[in-house]
């Protein structure tokens, strides 16, 4: 793989566009854990939503 | 009188009375026009030649300054509730305070121009097209600032984010002021296009402006 | 299960949970295959040389920016006319991935540029319209940190972003022609290189490879939105019960 005289270029765009696509997989992934875990932990203390079949609310 | 007349002369009243609207914008405008040369040295055939844009700007950010008091006084004291509730339409409401609002912060930004033209020494044409530009554009700034007024009216210390709102949608406004502005200094493209271009562009803002300000209204307000 | 079944947020988490493995292993794949193509396969242009391999990151993204703003403008009909409850979490889930695409297509951008022109910004007309698209995302993140009422905040939004959708070809023709006028020789153009099929083909695969990256990026952040507005709201029975 010849990258040429500027390859320091393209292999820094390579890399920001890996950096930036790893944080925002690591966003949606801690976030998941972070919501599921203090929806356990509310659960857990006997807190939960009245599963009414009338109305899902968000 | 009209409802819709009524609202308008109450505003402008309203602005006269209280001030802070028009003396403090036209002082703004006065002073960003004074700090550029401090950042650029006085040159004067600098100034001369991107004198045109400094006004521009300078008025820009002026007119951004009263906006979140648009809405905000009557928030607070329950007017805005009233007119909401009126019959008349809350498009035309919001028009009529835009246009109060102008008449006492925009156009007199646009009358102060050609004086603070002379610091930057521009020649007759230049400020007569600065000004003339400035009074084409200046309502467009108003109507489309009238949407993040809206947007923020429940906001306290508003200010700020109206101003991340509204400047990038002001940016073509400003690109075809200019132009057409520069017109005078800069020879050979001809007045005509940019500045048609901006009218066509303060004519959309008056339907897009207080549209979006209504539904914004409504839907914050509920 | 029609679409109406969608709106159940109950059912949409299900859905969602069933589609996203399968989405993770397809945009691993296809970029498995894209950025061996980009980089192994595709020749050097003969013009830019190398460098035209940043394209193959700077183009995919420029088309998310858009077509994120366009997500975002169908969910803000959603929320205002319809008031569908997921419009709300769509729009949300959104703001953030558009602004991360838009800034990475800037900085590529940048990157490709300055071996070619010499500065890292030259003001040209394509990049500096993204830029005030950057600008609008970033807008848009900040009114939903500041409305603190979730509703009431997606309907403020939902009314930017419709502004905004209008103001895009406006902004994008009066960008157009500033640039034109600041730059007669043309000489700035940062035109799409003569693209024939070989490198074409790569370009289209890593497009592929983004857009799903952000359909499954996206479904996962509107999940976890419906997990954060249901903790909200026991949080809120919690308060109120004076627990």
């Amino acid at each position: 793989m010849h990258l040429g005289p500027y390859a320091a270029f393209i292999v820094a765009a390579y890399a920001a566009a890996f950096a930036v696509v790893t944080a925002l997989i690591g966003w949606v992934v801690v976030d998941h854990r972070a919501q599921t875990r203090t929806l356990h932990d509310l659960e857990g203390r006997g807190i939960a939503r009245r599963r009414s079949s009338r109305q899902e609310a968000l | 009188m009209s409802a819709l007349a009524a609202l308008l002369v109450r505003d402008i009243r309203l602005a006269v009375r209280l001030g802070g609207g028009a003396p403090i914008g036209v002082l703004f405008f006065l002073i960003v026009v004074t700090l550029v040369p401090f950042a650029l040295g006085p040159d004067l055939g600098l100034l001369r030649r991107i004198g045109p844009a400094i006004l521009w700007l300078g008025a820009l950010l002026a007119s951004l300054l009263a906006l979140d008091r648009l809405f905000a006084a009557d928030y607070e004291d329950g007017s805005l509730d009233l007119i909401l509730m009126s019959s008349v339409p809350l498009e035309l409401a919001v028009a009529a305070k835009a246009v109060a609002h102008w008449l006492t912060t925009g156009l007199p930004l646009v009358i102060a121009s050609p004086v603070l033209g002379l610091f930057l020494d521009l020649d007759p044409w230049p400020m007569g097209a600065v000004a003339l530009t400035l009074l084409i554009g200046t309502p467009a700034l108003t109507f489309i600032g009238t949407v993040g007024a809206a947007l923020a009216v429940t906001l306290r210390r508003g200010s700020l984010i109206v101003a991340v709102l509204i400047l990038p949608l002001t940016i073509p406004v400003l690109i075809f002021g200019v132009a057409a502005a520069n017109t005078a200094i800069v020879g050979p493209v001809p007045f005509g296009p940019p500045f048609t271009i901006l009218c066509g562009l303060t004519l959309i803002s008056f339907v897009i402006g207080p549209v979006a300000a209504a539904a914004a209204l409504r839907h914050g307000l509920e | 299960m029609g679409f109406a079944d969608l709106a159940n947020p109950s059912r949409f988490l299900s859905l969602a949970e069933r589609a996203l493995p399968w989405l993770v292993v397809a945009t691993a794949a296809v970029f498995a295959i894209g950025l061996y193509q980009a980089l192994l396969v595709a020749p050097d242009d003969y013009q830019q040389g190398a460098t035209v391999k940043i394209m193959f990151i700077h183009v995919p993204n420029a088309w998310l920016a858009m077509l994120c703003w366009t997500v975002m403008s169908i969910a803000a009909l959603g929320t205002l006319v319809w008031r569908h409850p997921l419009a709300d979490v769509a729009a949300k889930a959104a703001a953030p991935l558009g602004t991360a695409f838009t800034f990475l297509c800037l900085v590529t951008g940048s990157l490709w540029g300055r071996p070619m022109w010499g500065a890292y910004w030259v003001w040209d007309g394509r990049l500096t319209s993204v830029l005030v698209l950057f600008l609008m995302y970033l807008a848009v993140l900040a009114l939903w940190r500041t409305i603190e009422d979730p509703s009431r905040a997606a309907r403020a939004v939902a009314i930017l972003t419709l502004v905004g959708a209008i103001n895009l070809p406006i902004i994008k023709f009066s960008v157009d022609w500033w640039a034109t006028l600041h730059q007669p020789a043309s000489v700035f153009r940062m035109g799409a290189p003569t693209i024939h099929p070989a490198i074409l083909v790569p370009l289209l695969i890593m497009g592929v490879a983004f857009m799903l990256l952000f359909v499954t990026l996206h479904l996962a952040a509107m999940r976890n939105e419906i997990l954060r507005r249901r903790v909200r709201t026991l949080l809120l029975m919690q308060a109120q019960a004076g627990a």
